[in-house]
């Protein structure tokens, strides 16, 4: 089709039809206004001098937290022990929730449709709010400390886990499964047997995927007072010690790296 | 399966004594994990302190926030929740266009098949500053920077695209087909051409999927760097809680769930459609 | 035995599968059941045990309707009847041992099969069949180390495990060469006849459903169009069930011994001496 004849009789091609050729300038054009559209509300809600001024700002700020307080360093190895527990405890408590979710909401493994979609929506509930916002929630809940952003963390983590083991779920080979049910197995007993032991390397990865990720998460969680080095990052921001701050993100950026290297050891040992 | 005696196995499974081999052989080994985890976990369940007396007080109030998802209140902060609305969205959708665009240079840079060393090492840092600092940490630096409102959460946003984006850029491209590189090579093509013509059509339709799934996660996150002062539904959301106006973060989460929903859908057709 | 009368599948995108199905089985009868791809075949095994469920008829095994079971009544009737795949259908990522001992399952209760608790008896008999079936030292093995001969033994010793009264199977030799599928077929010939067992064979090679079964039933398109012994089975009515095709000058014997001396050399194996004792009596035992 793209291949056209010119007035003088010459064969001219083209990578598109006509149309196709205009429904793209019309996508882009839409999406070029859009953007711009979009860029003027931003800017109309920005303060312009305080932008122009960043340069500067920035520069203070460097200059602020250059030399880091070290030994402000030793304070902090309590709230990373409390980190890495959110994170750790948080991970597991998430992780025992989300695999019956899972199995409730792969197509092949559910009981019934209605059961399915109640699953999936706890599964979407779950991974639109994020763990900052599950901590806000509980911290008012529950007062700020270290169990709010424990549940935080596993609330959030039902979601992803949820999604991704239920996708490894509707993904295994049916045959097995098959053959399981023709000797006469109970429900249960085909998960155990004919399911479970095809999505246990990817469960496995998954968890440690997430348990990388929620580290990440868990430094922050103080902010909102669930806990965590986040703490420490909050008070050192009001009270605009900067050079403190400087050493709280040498200690987050060591600690993701280490948990990142872990992470792809276990998930590398697994599969 | 060394040091396991198979024909006393096989002798007793005769007998009808049979039981799995463990996961790891070495008993030491194995009941040293297990033994390091049950300790870990005692001492890290002794080190959560609870406020009891705290956690029943909220109860309470964790009942009227279940009872206000069953009666959200989308009307009495209407202005509130649609000014952030639209904030959070327009943020977006800007420091994700921004964010993919500045992402292809640092991903191509970062892709060490295509590019000399020096630049290597420059795109990964940029890569593992990015992805390393949460967005809300990016923010508070920004809110410093830019002064309060969307504009520091867009660069915020768009700071994190660039570390999500490049990375897996740069690993699709690490990992693509090489033979269509040297098929166009061979043609006498300039680097541009080779670009355009042998990397870009093997990237081009996950590069779409992954902007329409980062779209996705920038709006998530865009509800939550309003808590710092970087604009958006966020910090609705906070001033609410904060207020114990349950109804009204209730009808914040429900629209920030719907609109999740809503895209994660768009995003599965336009990536049906780009493939 | 078993008895169909009037069984019929119609899948819900309105394909029918099987029309008017009436069978039946006595005690200890090798039946294969030929027919091309689609014929149903494969549709009819799983009526059977319900793992597709059929649209109409009944079906009797020794005077237990099985199209009306549920819940416990139809793992109870499932565990009479061992099913063998064709693709094995084994549990991968499990050793041999549990992918035998998972024949149990339909008598053994949750928690017990959970964590590897089989009775004695059971274990001791699961060992039995796999020696039976030339894989003694095997049992600690992952299912995914075997071959695909090994694989089908392991399935074959499983579904004996059931004590089941009557083996469905499915293709057992699609996906094996030509040397491993005779003595598979050898296999589940002399099993069912040690233990008195009735067997419906889906094959697609009608060389193999001729030498091994004691009656061909022919499918196409759903119905039944031969029932018969394999020595009626002719070129006309080849013809009736796959279609136009010169049945004679294909000189089947002739090619299957090319083949096999082929298929030697794939299956020489390390464990080829342990494998091939138990048949080698077979074939000494005469021909079946």
């Amino acid at each position: 089709m793209p291949v056209s004849t010119t007035p003088q009789g010459a064969p001219l091609w083209q990578r598109r039809t006509t149309r196709a050729q205009w429904l793209q300038y019309a996508a882009w054009l839409l999406g070029i206004s859009l953007f711009l559209l979009c860029w003027k509300v931003i800017s109309d809600n920005t303060m312009w001098v305080f932008v122009e001024d960043a340069g500067r700002q920035g520069s203070d700020l460097i200059s602020r937290m250059m030399p880091p307080r070290w030994e402000y360093a030793s304070v902090l190895w309590k709230p990373m022990w409390d980190t890495l527990n959110i994170a750790t405890l948080g991970t597991v408590l998430g992780i025992a929730m989300a695999f019956p979710v899972a199995f409730l909401a792969a197509r092949n493994t559910t009981p019934h449709p209605l059961v399915r979609s109640l699953a999936l929506t706890v599964i979407v509930s779950s991974r639109s709010i994020n763990s900052l916002i599950w901590a806000m929630l509980l911290v008012t809940i529950l007062g700020p400390g270290v169990l709010a952003g424990i549940i935080a963390i596993a609330l959030r983590s039902i979601g992803f886990v949820g999604k991704l083991l239920y996708e490894a779920i509707e993904e295994i080979h049916p045959t097995p499964v098959e053959a399981i049910s023709a000797t006469g197995a109970s429900r249960l007993q085909v998960m155990n047997y004919g399911v479970l032991p095809q999505v246990m390397p990817a469960f496995a990865g998954i968890s440690v995927y997430r348990w990388d990720i929620n580290i990440r998460e868990s430094t922050v969680l103080g902010l909102v007072g669930a806990g965590g080095i986040g703490l420490q990052l909050n008070a050192s921001i009001n009270s605009l010690a900067w050079n403190q701050v400087s050493v709280i993100f040498v200690m987050i950026f060591a600690t993701v790296l280490v948990s990142e290297w872990v992470s792809a050891r276990v998930r590398h040992a697994i599969i | 399966m060394s040091g396991v005696d198979t024909l006393a196995r096989q002798q007793g499974a005769r007998q009808g004594y049979w039981r799995r081999l463990p996961l790891i052989d070495n008993p030491r080994v194995r009941w040293g994990l297990v033994l390091g985890g049950v300790v870990y976990l005692v001492l890290a369940l002794a080190s959560v302190e609870v406020n009891w007396a705290r956690v029943a007080e909220g109860s309470g109030r964790a009942l009227n926030f279940l009872g206000a998802f069953l009666q959200p209140d989308f009307v009495s902060r209407q202005n509130d929740i649609m000014a952030g609305l639209l904030e959070s969205l327009t943020m977006t959708l800007t420091s994700t266009v921004i964010g993919v665009l500045l992402a292809i240079p640092v991903g191509l840079g970062a892709a060490r098949n295509i590019s000399p060393l020096p630049i290597y090492t420059v795109c990964r840092a940029i890569i593992a500053v990015s992805r390393t600092f949460q967005e809300i940490i990016i923010a508070i630096l920004f809110v410093v920077m830019f002064g309060f409102g969307p504009f520091a959460g867009m660069l915020t946003l768009a700071f994190a695209t660039i570390g999500f984006m490049a990375k897996l850029l740069a690993e699709d491209i690490e990992d693509l087909d090489w033979r269509q590189v040297e098929a166009v090579r061979a043609t006498g093509a300039s680097w541009w051409q080779t670009m355009n013509h042998a990397i870009q059509p093997q990237v081009m339709p996950r590069l779409i999927g992954l902007s329409m799934y980062r779209l996705d996660i920038n709006f998530r996150e865009s509800s939550v760097i309003g808590i710092v002062g970087a604009g958006g539904i966020g910090a609705t959301l906070n001033t609410s809680l904060s207020r114990y106006e349950y109804g009204t973060s209730a009808a914040i989460l429900l629209i920030i769930i719907a609109i999740v929903l809503m895209s994660e859908y768009a995003s599965s057709y336009v990536r049906r459609w780009t493939q | 035995m078993l008895t169909l009368t009037g069984v019929g599948k119609r899948y819900p995108t309105g394909d029918r599968a099987l029309t008017d199905i009436e069978l039946s089985l006595p005690k200890g009868q090798v039946m294969a059941l030929i027919g091309p791809s689609g014929a149903g075949k494969s549709t009819l095994i799983r009526c059977v045990n319900r793992l597709v469920e059929p649209t109409q008829g009944s079906i009797r095994l020794e005077d237990a309707e099985l199209t009306t079971l549920s819940g416990n009544r139809l793992r109870q009737a499932r565990r009479s009847m061992g099913m063998i795949f064709q693709e094995y259908a084994l549990v991968d990522r499990l050793t041999v041992m549990e992918n035998v001992l998972s024949g149990q399952l339909g008598y053994v209760g949750f928690w017990r099969s959970f964590l590897r608790r089989y009775p004695q008896e059971a274990v001791a008999e699961a060992f039995r069949l796999l020696e039976r079936v030339g894989l003694p030292h095997a049992i600690d093995k992952r299912a995914d180390a075997l071959s695909g001969g090994q694989r089908q033994r392991v399935g074959i010793a499983r579904a004996l495990l059931q004590s089941p009264k009557l083996l469905l199977v499915d293709e057992p030799t699609a996906s094996l060469d030509p040397k491993t599928s005779r003595q598979i077929m050898r296999l589940i010939r002399e099993l069912c006849a040690e233990r008195e067992l009735a067997a419906i064979i889906n094959i697609h090679d009608v060389a193999l459903a001729k030498q091994f079964a004691d009656r061909i039933v022919g499918l196409r398109a759903g119905e039944i169009v031969f029932d018969g012994k394999p020595c009626e089975l002719t070129s006309e009515i080849l013809t009736t069930i796959y279609g136009e095709e010169d049945w004679d000058t294909s000189p089947e014997s002739a090619e299957s011994d090319d083949v096999q001396t082929v298929g030697d050399t794939f299956t020489s194996q390390p464990y080829a001496a342990h494998t091939q004792r138990p048949l080698a009596s077979v074939a000494s035992g005469g021909a079946l």
